[in-house]
């Protein structure tokens, strides 16, 4: 794994025409440290990942890497060094498990086909499917999918994992797997931002938990605190909800 | 005379087939597949171009792409031949000689585009959005995710709509009898055509007929098969939902799918 850097984001607003949809949000993920963002849906919180990759661009703020602002970076580039896992696993229904894998360390990574495909290899070993190399997408299981798209990632050598909903679209009984792999990247020392509805998972593995509502974080901090005694009610009252 | 024998004599003149065939074997059929499957490739070519300026978000793209479309979709395809054909004729005249030919295959080629054009736009909209949003956050430039990721999917979705435009396009390349072409570049229905003429009996043009039909229809069956392979996915892929993989990787101590 290449080494992980740390992630901030200071003040980002974004409006979709008239909707504001983030209202200057700040957050800080530590080198190597797990950050879940939770709240009710339509909070901003998945608007909020795709801004730390640039798959939208803030129209105020700024994101920075190791300290650094990533907004005058090539945005191509910028992608290159932060891994991102879907909801719905979006894998390229119209190639092998192996091929989805290799394609990006190909094409992006400009590495040779032999060197590709052990990569590819390695990370499917890693994420428990390396039989499925050449099965298709579409004779996975949702939870196969969704690991394959983390090995996907993972092969980039990413420094930033950004996790967008990854269990959300799984039946109950896959959601685990899926879990314990983000698990153990988070032990592994991979800086990640974790947007989920698992609070379990936040308060085991995440460092930080933001709590999202209406475009802003109204309440940051480590798990114990945030969910043993949180502070705004709006965050008292959504986890009486979902708890 | 009994009109059911002179219906048969116009169209069934086996002696007028037989004279006919040898021409339309060594010169109509190959014209016919040249310029069928060089309009079809040009055709293909300039309609993928097509669909992307179409989709573009710059309008300086997008306008042109639409008015094109519009204009070689709209005119009848005889009135673009003759107006490529003969219009550019001087144009022609400079970079190739006299010869009609080139000029028969552009104009089928701007024509197919058209069409092909507009269902390339529509099999690419049809991949999900995100499709494109994942292959981007890898860190694919919007020119490679287009190439690798989206169009791939799209053409696979208009195949058989695809098929359909090359029938077309066969059935279309007889009209470029208008340009006058020389003997040795005649195509199945211009030979079918002055066989007739000569002969004052249909016969040969009705073997021209079955020609097409022999190109034509098999492709209709490719269509279907394809059709029915693209809905129903190639045999044995059921899914497995069966996976002791995902139960094997426990997490430590926790978080499990009943807490949402």
């Amino acid at each position: 794994m290449s080494t992980s850097v740390s992630l901030s984001l200071r003040d980002v607003h974004l409006a979709f025409g008239r909707h504001q949809v983030l209202r200057g949000v700040d957050l800080d993920v530590t080198r190597g440290g797990t950050a879940c963002v939770i709240g009710p849906s339509g909070s901003g919180k998945s608007t909020l990942l795709r801004t730390i990759n640039r798959l939208l661009e803030p129209d105020r703020g700024d994101v920075l890497l190791d300290g650094r602002s990533v907004l005058r970076d090539d945005p191509d580039a910028l992608r290159q060094r932060i891994g991102m896992v879907f909801q719905q696993f979006n894998l390229f229904p119209h190639m092998s498990v192996l091929r989805n894998i290799t394609l990006p360390l190909r094409r992006i990574r400009k590495l040779g086909e032999d060197e590709a495909v052990t990569r590819a290899r390695t990370e499917l070993d890693r994420v428990g499917l390396a039989a499925k190399a050449d099965a298709r997408p579409a004779q996975l299981s949702g939870g196969q999918q969704q690991r394959v798209a983390i090995a996907r990632a993972l092969a980039m050598q990413p420094q930033v994992m950004l996790f967008d909903e990854a269990t959300s679209a799984l039946d109950p009984e896959l959601v685990k797997g899926v879990l314990a792999l983000m698990a153990e990247l988070s032990a592994q020392g991979m800086t990640m931002v974790v947007v989920t509805h698992e609070m379990g998972f936040a308060r085991q593995v995440a460092d930080t938990v933001a709590f999202m509502d209406a475009g802003r974080v109204l309440e940051a901090g480590e798990p114990q605190a945030v969910f043993e005694s949180p502070q705004h009610p709006r965050l008292r009252r959504f986890l009486s909800q979902v708890l | 005379m009994d009109p059911l024998r002179t219906l048969w004599e116009t169209f069934f003149d086996w002696e007028s087939m037989r004279e006919a065939l040898p021409e339309m074997i060594t010169v109509g059929l190959p014209n016919t597949l040249i310029l069928a499957v060089t309009a079809a490739l040009l055709g293909s070519a300039m309609g993928i171009v097509l669909a992307v300026a179409g989709i573009s978000r710059t309008r300086w793209l997008r306008w042109p792409a639409r008015v094109y479309t519009d204009v070689f979709r709209g005119l009848p395809a005889a009135a673009t031949i003759l107006l490529i054909g003969v219009g550019l004729a001087p144009l022609g005249m400079q970079v190739w000689g006299p010869n009609p030919y080139p000029l028969g295959i552009l104009a089928l080629s701007l024509i197919a585009s058209a069409y092909l054009g507009e269902i390339f736009r529509s099999g690419i909209q049809s991949v999900e959005a995100t499709q494109l949003e994942a292959a981007r956050a890898l860190g694919f430039s919007w020119r490679e995710a287009m190439r690798r990721v989206i169009i791939p999917q799209g053409i696979r979705r208009i195949l058989p709509a695809w098929v359909n435009q090359l029938i077309a396009l066969i059935k279309d390349s007889s009209l470029v009898y208008f340009l006058g072409l020389l003997a040795s570049q005649r195509e199945l229905f211009r030979i079918g055509q002055d066989y007739a003429a000569n002969t004052g009996n249909q016969s040969a043009l009705l073997l021209a007929g079955l020609f097409y039909l022999v190109l034509t229809v098999p492709l209709t069956h490719v269509v279907n098969w394809i059709d029915r392979r693209l809905r129903q996915g190639r045999p044995a892929t059921a899914p497995t939902n069966d996976d002791p993989d995902d139960l094997d990787l426990a997490l430590p101590g926790a978080a499990g799918g009943n807490q949402r």
